[in-house]
């Protein structure tokens, strides 16, 4: 298991290495001088531009360029600076990072919340009217465009019923629907795969075996059943960080929240590139630990899986 | 191929995306009113036997921008879709029939694609080339390039082991025969399957993308562009917004109803599975 636990360990950081030295030589291909873009559309004089070049580290070549930055990250967790804000991306990171992640972690509940239950009752009704309703109900779910879902839900419940406000951060009240709009989307996926993961398990010889030994359904059910096909679900949350890791970027605008993704966004359509680049960087980082952490305990929870 | 099209779900979604073509193409000649042309004093209107899906801010006609939308939508997922499926198919040939250090290159890159967010690496593309339509195209054939060379050679992984590609290689087929004539057609059900449901998911990334303002921009009749310009005056008119957001909703909805179906029939080990 430990070496197990080290080899993914050793890919992770391979992994992170060549997809921060990929968003890296991306942002070199952007085209346009960077210290130009600092001070557009003013343009700034000749020793000020000699100054920054050296100062930013422009003049150096790519490969050292890259190197300086991943001794930066590494040894400091330094992710550069934004230049249009003036300030580094981990203080930027630091202030929007409470209401993403708290939008996140709250998706995530509400996927679980609908998702693993109505996968559940679909499985068990197989092809009678109750899992056909749910199956269209999660193909629905996945077919909805979130930033639409969103609206939809403000038009429902804020602007008709006035039960929630439509935006900003904090409190619970502000957290309902953009947790909705991002949880209904996984809680779709996650019905799915619930659903096909319990149907592979439901013929399988031991469940025979259990029936044979006159065990009643609901035991098998839950004992032989649930237990053993709900293992590979854990394997959806890894997925299921990366939807909602790429679902907050379309929440939080629809719902102006502020946030990781309404950054990156705002980076993007500015040419904030250093910025871009540390968002990157950092939100790939997350989303590879999650994977790791999600490979890592599949491989404790199901003895079957050879490491 | 006659088997799929017994199956009613992948008739009923082969029925829709005809439909959305034919829209598509008659644009033109359907759509009530001209799609970018203000009128003032039409501004706002609910929706009537004039203007079914009544007017926008600026007296459009939110059914003709609608029918006028089905162009972008369809033509950015079909290219979208040519792209990563083309860079897929290679790819995971390649990687997959030949193995080895060629193998071995492709998979890290993969992997490197995969680590990414789909959305994020989509952004990633967008950053580099600027927003627009174009780069749309190409940030999402790029975000659905790897999925797909990796379900592409799976198949390669399976296939290249069986009997009748063995048959081929001690005949003395070269290696282009074998992969054209041989593996090519046995990868084109699972690359049908995934190029479908890579189509829906390909217009739901475009409208979103676009939503962000980072694809089409007004006075473009694009869904996810009238989704968002009209998201400010949900109260004053709800339909703004309702109509484009549901022909995207709808068109994602059918095609995975086909993608669904095609999978079932083609590929029956896979019944079921998200």
């Amino acid at each position: 298991m430990s070496s197990y636990v080290l080899r993914r360990l050793g890919q992770l950081v391979l992994t992170l290495f060549i997809a921060s030295a990929v968003i890296f030589g991306a942002m070199q291909l952007v085209p346009g001088d960077p210290i130009l873009a600092i001070f557009f559309p003013r343009v700034p004089s000749q020793e000020v531009y000699a100054k920054l070049r050296v100062d930013l580290g422009l003049d150096k070549p790519f490969l050292i360029r890259y190197v300086n930055l991943m001794d930066r990250i590494v040894l400091h967790g330094d992710l550069g600076e934004s230049i249009k804000q003036r300030r580094s991306v981990g203080t930027i990171i630091k202030e929007n990072l409470p209401p993403t992640a708290e939008l996140a972690l709250a998706g995530i509940l509400v996927s679980v919340a609908v998702g693993l239950p109505l996968g559940i009752i679909a499985a068990i009704t197989r092809y009678r009217l109750v899992d056909n309703l749910v199956m269209v109900l999660a193909l629905i779910g996945v077919s909805t465009p979130s930033f639409w879902l969103g609206i939809l839900l403000i038009l429902a419940f804020s602007l008709t019923l006035g039960w929630l406000p439509t935006s900003g951060v904090g409190g619970i009240q502000r957290l309902v629907l953009p947790a909705l709009t991002l949880g209904l989307y996984g809680g779709g996926y996650l019905a799915r795969f619930t659903r096909s993961s319990i149907l592979e398990v439901k013929h399988l010889e031991y469940v025979t075996t259990a029936r044979a030994k006159g065990l009643g359904e609901s035991t098998i059910n839950l004992r032989h059943i649930l237990r053993n096909a709900l293992i590979p679900i854990v394997t959806m949350f890894g997925l299921l960080a990366g939807y909602m890791l790429g679902g907050a970027v379309i929440v939080e605008t629809v719902f102006g929240r502020t946030g990781i993704g309404h950054v990156l966004v705002s980076a993007i359509i500015g040419k904030d590139f250093p910025l871009v680049q540390g968002l990157l960087i950092f939100i790939v980082g997350v989303f590879s630990t999650v994977n790791l952490v999600v490979d890592i305990s599949y491989a404790y929870i199901d003895p079957r899986v050879k490491y | 191929m006659k088997r799929a099209l017994r199956e009613p779900r992948v008739r009923f979604g082969l029925a829709f995306l005809a439909g959305l073509c034919l829209i598509a193409i008659l644009a033109p000649h359907i759509a009530p009113y001209d799609p970018v042309e203000i009128y003032p004093q039409e501004s706002l209107q609910r929706p009537s036997s004039q203007h079914w899906f009544g007017t926008d801010t600026l007296g459009r006609d939110v059914l003709s921008r609608v029918i006028f939308g089905t162009r972008y939508s369809l033509a950015l997922g079909v290219i979208a879709i040519a792209i990563s499926g083309t860079a897929g198919l290679v790819l995971g040939l390649v990687s997959g029939y030949f193995g080895g250090a060629v193998d071995a290159l492709i998979m890290r890159i993969v992997d490197v694609g995969i680590a990414f967010p789909s959305v994020l690496l989509a952004l990633l593309v967008i950053s580099i080339v600027g927003p627009g339509l174009p780069s749309v195209v190409l940030a999402i054939g790029i975000s659905s390039t790897p999925s797909f060379v990796r379900i592409v050679r799976a198949s390669v992984l399976v296939i290249r082991e069986m009997a009748f590609v063995e048959a081929a290689r001690a005949i003395g087929a070269s290696r282009g025969r074998i992969i054209l004539r041989h593996v090519l057609p046995e990868v084109f059900a699972p690359a049908l399957t995934m190029a479908t449901l890579g189509l829906a998911g390909a217009i739901f990334a475009a409208s979103s993308l676009s939503f962000l303002g980072l694809g089409a921009r007004p006075p473009t009749p694009e869904w996810g562009v009238m989704v968002s310009a009209a998201r400010h005056q949900l109260r004053a008119a709800w339909w703004v917004s309702t109509f484009p957001g549901l022909a995207i909703a709808l068109s994602v909805l059918f095609i995975n109803v086909l993608g669904d179906g095609l999978r079932d029939v083609l590929d029956p080990k896979l019944r079921g599975k998200s």
